[in-house]
């Protein structure tokens, strides 16, 4: 289970960076706490949206996705392969090679790097890589032949 | 060695406190005063006005002057400043036919309208007081309704180039509230009481406004050089 828990506490982890950012970029709370003001640089670029979104309101609502999929994946038993988790992985995969192209456009197109950003990148894929340790512990136990039926101890 | 119940029991209280401590860290930043604003009735000191007539667009030796007395909170004056402004500025302003003089007259109803103009009234410190003006009209669906709509004109602030480290300070001292209110005072002087209002040679014009009926306006009084 530990490796659920530590997905569902680094997507509220997450969550909550996008929220901070999304209350910033929609005028609801003051300056943004940065240092540099390169974080500014960022969510004031054309490229703080994406698809007519603002990447932060994208952060937001994956994150929520994520930390929804982990609180559903934990009330599984603990040996079993879980939906949610195979989801979780697909989606923070996906998660991460966004996280990827928006960090290259910080670097080489808008020359300025939000520690925001790249606190929710490391979140990502942190997430992504908590998501394959699960789900290669689960297809370890799925292929592990036990004459006992699942218990919360199988692990 | 703790059982796998008691982890997952502490795993949720961890959670719990967790979103507790976030929600209320959001909260706070949400909820927290504005960090600057802009007085009204402020005593007017001889500093605020002097050498100042308001923000002045055209040449200095254009036969007609036109005032302006807006409020950036205002509908009306938004319309007037997205949409009819370029026209004239197109066809009034840079073709030296009319010198514009825009008046802060902001409404009591509108409650960031001075501090929209204490942003305009910083950006020109950094020669930037139209752009930031004319963002500000742009924008106002967006900071009229926020809770710090402050920290939205800091945002045009930054998209315009501005040195924020000046500005912030500008932001901060307030230094422009009596020039805001002088502007204000003004405005009723002459008989101002609604927004937009121009004031043309000794005239008031209240009301909506295009383009067309401004360059007519000027056309019967200056007519153009043939």
């Amino acid at each position: 289970m530990k490796y659920r828990m530590t997905a569902a506490l680094l997507s509220l982890a997450g969550l909550f960076i996008s929220a901070y950012l999304y209350l910033y970029k929609i005028g609801k709370i003051g300056t943004l706490a940065c240092g540099t003001g390169a974080c500014e640089t960022v969510q004031l670029s054309q490229w703080s949206r994406f698809g007519g979104l603002e990447v932060s309101l994208i952060g937001l609502l994956g994150y929520a996705l994520l930390l929804g999929l982990t609180l559903v994946a934990l009330q599984h038993p603990p040996s079993s392969r879980s939906w949610p988790m195979t989801l979780l992985l697909i989606l923070s995969g996906l998660g991460v090679a966004f996280t990827g192209y928006l960090t290259y456009l910080e670097l080489f197109v808008i020359h300025a790097i939000c520690r925001w950003c790249v606190g929710s990148a490391v979140i990502i894929l942190g997430i992504f890589i908590v998501g394959l340790l699960e789900y290669r512990r689960t297809q370890r136990s799925a292929g592990r032949t036990s004459p006992y039926p699942e218990t919360s101890l199988t692990r | 060695m703790a059982t796998p119940q008691a982890g997952v029991r502490r795993f949720y209280t961890i959670f719990a406190v967790l979103v507790v401590v976030g929600l209320g860290i959001l909260a706070y930043l949400i909820f927290k005063p504005q960090t600057v604003s802009i007085p009204a009735n402020v005593t007017v000191q001889a500093s605020d006005t002097s050498g100042f007539r308001g923000y002045i667009k055209g040449s200095p030796n254009a036969p007609i002057e036109i005032t302006e007395y807006a409020d950036f909170q205002c509908p009306f004056c938004q319309t007037f400043a997205t949409l009819q402004m370029p026209t004239i500025d197109e066809r009034l302003i840079q073709t030296g036919r009319v010198r514009w003089r825009y008046r802060d007259f902001p409404l009591q109803q509108h409650p960031f309208s001075r501090l929209a103009a204490h942003s305009a009234a910083c950006a020109d410190e950094q020669g930037k007081y139209w752009q930031q003006h004319l963002r500000i009209y742009e924008g106002q669906s967006e900071w009229s309704e926020a809770r710090d709509a402050g920290a939205i004109f800091r945002n045009y602030a930054k998209a315009n180039g501005l040195d924020l480290g000046r500005y912030d300070a500008c932001m901060k001292s307030g230094k422009y509230a009596g020039r805001i209110q002088a502007s204000y005072n003004e405005g009723v002087q002459v008989g101002v009481n609604s927004t937009p209002t121009l004031l043309i040679g000794d005239r008031l014009y209240k009301g909506r406004f295009d383009s067309d009926a401004i360059i007519k306006m000027v056309d019967s009084l200056a007519p153009r050089s043939k």
